[in-house]
């Protein structure tokens, strides 16, 4: 479970998250949504502790980020990051492998190597594992670090709109992938996503931020409505029921 | 991350780097001859005086200058910037001069901690000023670091001018290798030894290379791997600037040339990029003392020449190693495609 309790946080004094409660709860999918620039990617930096905490505190599972020590947080949560400029020529399995690094500290075991190995099959990389990472797609890219944040093995996973320039087969596959890291392995995966279609398929739990405060949350079915729509959005676009979920016309 | 068995390319290197030691040893205005070694005394005494130092001092600054050159691409996300020719190396003649005019009895070793501490001051300050620049626009903060390096470069031949010290401009500003004697480079030992540290920390300096949050996300002290590197850098620059002088491209090429080889991966790269720097300057040294033999050539001369030719190949030959030199394909493709409905 993820605790948030009076968040908030500004930058050179424009308030970018204010005073923000939110319980994630421990298992499945929690999505969060929103307007660009509504605060998710700060929120989630700053659960990932990669920002430094203004006001509020926030727990993940029994650690307290701001106390807890780097290689317990390493091990409790992993992060994939909205997009990565990595200009470093690394072969994709070596970038997987440093998934492993909070475990092995950069001396890898047998074991280590036989997590990677099961990652880089379960991901669909191993026709691709000796391949430099300016040799391969945007979307073997996003897929590759989402198998360095998976071999990371951390009961928490956050993921910053990992379906950026993916198209529709890779989407869909990254999101299964997803899905069945809740389902198969009973990881927390907090995701961002853009797409809210996306979300309503593949989420459990609904967060709907707008201008750094939850405008909304629950279950998909009962939180995404035209209504929302135009409040958060400030669009006016039909959702129609199809198979018992809410599905938004564009 | 792995230890693999070395690869032939560095097996090749290294045949290659004793074949080059062994001429290296034997090139020189007297004639040693291979079997005059053992008996003649005056042989031996040229063989472990000057031969031997000079290319012991050939190879730890090549292999230095290669792997700080490789430390400080990874702090400053731009492979085109090199500690000699971006602030460090002129920073490092500067502390050295201060150190003399202020206390111009100071002993070689106040000199040298003169010159790390600039050395250091002078990486920091570039590092401060190239952080907000995105990595996107790699060119920029190149040019920058040498605008900056060419500014200090200026500020000391101001102040040696002043201080009637102008010869010190020639011996200290461009590296050359005809003053080494036993006793009077062992310095390099100690820019071998920050090498060898910065190998030590190479596995969190490749996670630091995906990025800060991403290396801090994985539990890596981003600070105090960053502090270890530049003061590993700035050592193995002042080093090699007070004992033999500045050189510049070593610290530009090898890096770029092992990242087509083997890639970033530093665990791996960072031996064949001490190999190939070594190699570099030994083949540079051995260079400087042939075209004009008996005179020589500075060694700073001869690597400027073989760096600017190597580097115009390496970004020629293959369109992607303009790419991965810094206008990443990928990363521009990310930024286009921001929305998608
Ligand atoms: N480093 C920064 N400096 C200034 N403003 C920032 C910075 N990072 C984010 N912001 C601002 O914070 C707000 C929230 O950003 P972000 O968390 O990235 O939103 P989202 O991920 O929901 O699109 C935006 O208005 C953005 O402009
Ligand atoms: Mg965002």
């Amino acid at each position: 479970m993820i605790r948030i309790s009076g968040l908030s946080h500004s930058i050179a004094g424009t308030p970018i998250l204010r005073d923000i409660d939110l319980t994630i709860p421990r298992g499945g999918i929690t999505a969060l949504i929103g307007p660009n620039g509504a605060g998710k990617s700060t929120l989630l930096s700053l659960i990932a502790r990669l920002q430094k905490i203004q006001t509020g505190t926030i727990t993940v599972g029994d650690l307290t980020i701001g106390t807890a020590s780097d290689q317990d947080l390493a091990r409790t949560l992993a992060v994939m990051a909205q997009s990565s400029h990595v200009q470093a020529r690394l072969r994709l399995s070596e970038l997987v492998s440093f998934g492993r690094y909070p475990w092995n500290r950069g001396r890898p075991g047998p074991q280590d190597h036989a997590r990677v190995e099961q990652a880089l099959e379960r991901f669909g990389l191993i026709p691709l594992r000796d391949r430099f990472l300016d040799e391969i797609s945007g979307g073997q890219r996003q897929r590759a670090f989402a198998a360095m944040a998976y071999v990371q093995d951390t009961p928490y996973l956050l993921l910053d709109e990992p379906l950026n320039n993916l198209d529709i087969a890779a989407a869909r596959d990254l999101m299964s992938l997803v899905r069945d890291m809740a389902d198969t392995d009973g990881r927390t995966v907090v995701i961002v996503l853009h797409d809210i279609n996306y979300a309503t398929a593949f989420a459990d739990h609904l967060v709907v931020m707008k201008d750094g405060a939850i405008a909304a949350q629950g279950r998909p079915d009962q939180t995404v409505s035209e209504a929302l729509l135009e409040q958060v959005f400030g669009t006016r676009a039909r959702v129609e029921i199809l198979q018992d979920r809410p599905v938004v016309l564009v | 991350m792995t230890f693999r068995t070395p690869s032939r390319i560095f097996l090749s290197g290294l045949a290659l780097l004793m074949i080059l030691s062994v001429l290296s040893i034997g090139i020189g205005v007297s004639d040693l001859g291979i079997w005059g070694t053992f008996s003649d005394p005056d042989a031996r005494q040229i063989l472990w005086e000057v031969r031997v130092p000079r290319t012991l001092a050939a190879l730890l600054a090549g292999a230095g200058l290669a792997v700080s050159g490789q430390a400080m691409q990874i702090l400053v996300r731009n492979r085109f910037i090199e500690p000699m020719s971006a602030g460090a190396g002129q920073s490092a003649a500067l502390g050295v001069l201060l150190v003399t005019l202020l206390v111009p009895s100071a002993a070689i070793w106040v000199k040298m901690v003169g010159a790390s501490l600039a050395a250091l001051t002078g990486s920091l300050v570039l590092m401060a000023i190239l952080r907000p620049m995105p990595p996107t626009q790699p060119l920029l903060p190149a040019l920058v670091a040498l605008v900056y390096g060419g500014v200090i470069s200026a500020v000391v031949s101001f102040i040696a001018f002043q201080g009637d010290l102008a010869q010190f401009l020639g011996s200290w500003l461009t590296g050359e290798f005809s003053g080494v004697l036993r006793g009077r480079y062992e310095l390099l030992w100690i820019a071998g030894g920050a090498s060898v540290l910065m190998y030590l920390i190479a596995d969190r300096l490749t996670l630091l290379s995906l990025g800060e949050d991403a290396a801090r996300a994985l539990g890596v002290n981003v600070g105090l791997i960053t502090a270890t590197a530049v003061a590993g850098l700035s050592v193995v620059t002042a080093m090699i600037v007070v004992s033999v002088g500045s050189i510049p491209f070593v610290g530009l090429v090898v890096p770029n040339l092992t990242a087509r080889l083997t890639g970033d991966n530093l665990r791996r790269a960072l031996p064949l990029t001490a190999l190939c720097g070594a190699l570099m300057v030994l083949g540079a040294d051995i260079l400087s003392r042939l075209i004009r033999f008996p005179y020589e050539i500075p060694v700073a001369t001869t690597v400027a020449v073989i760096g600017a030719v190597l580097f115009l190949v390496l970004i020629n030959r293959d369109p992607r190693s303009r790419g991965a030199a810094g206008v990443n394909p990928a990363a521009s493709a990310d930024r286009k495609g921001g929305s998608h409905v």
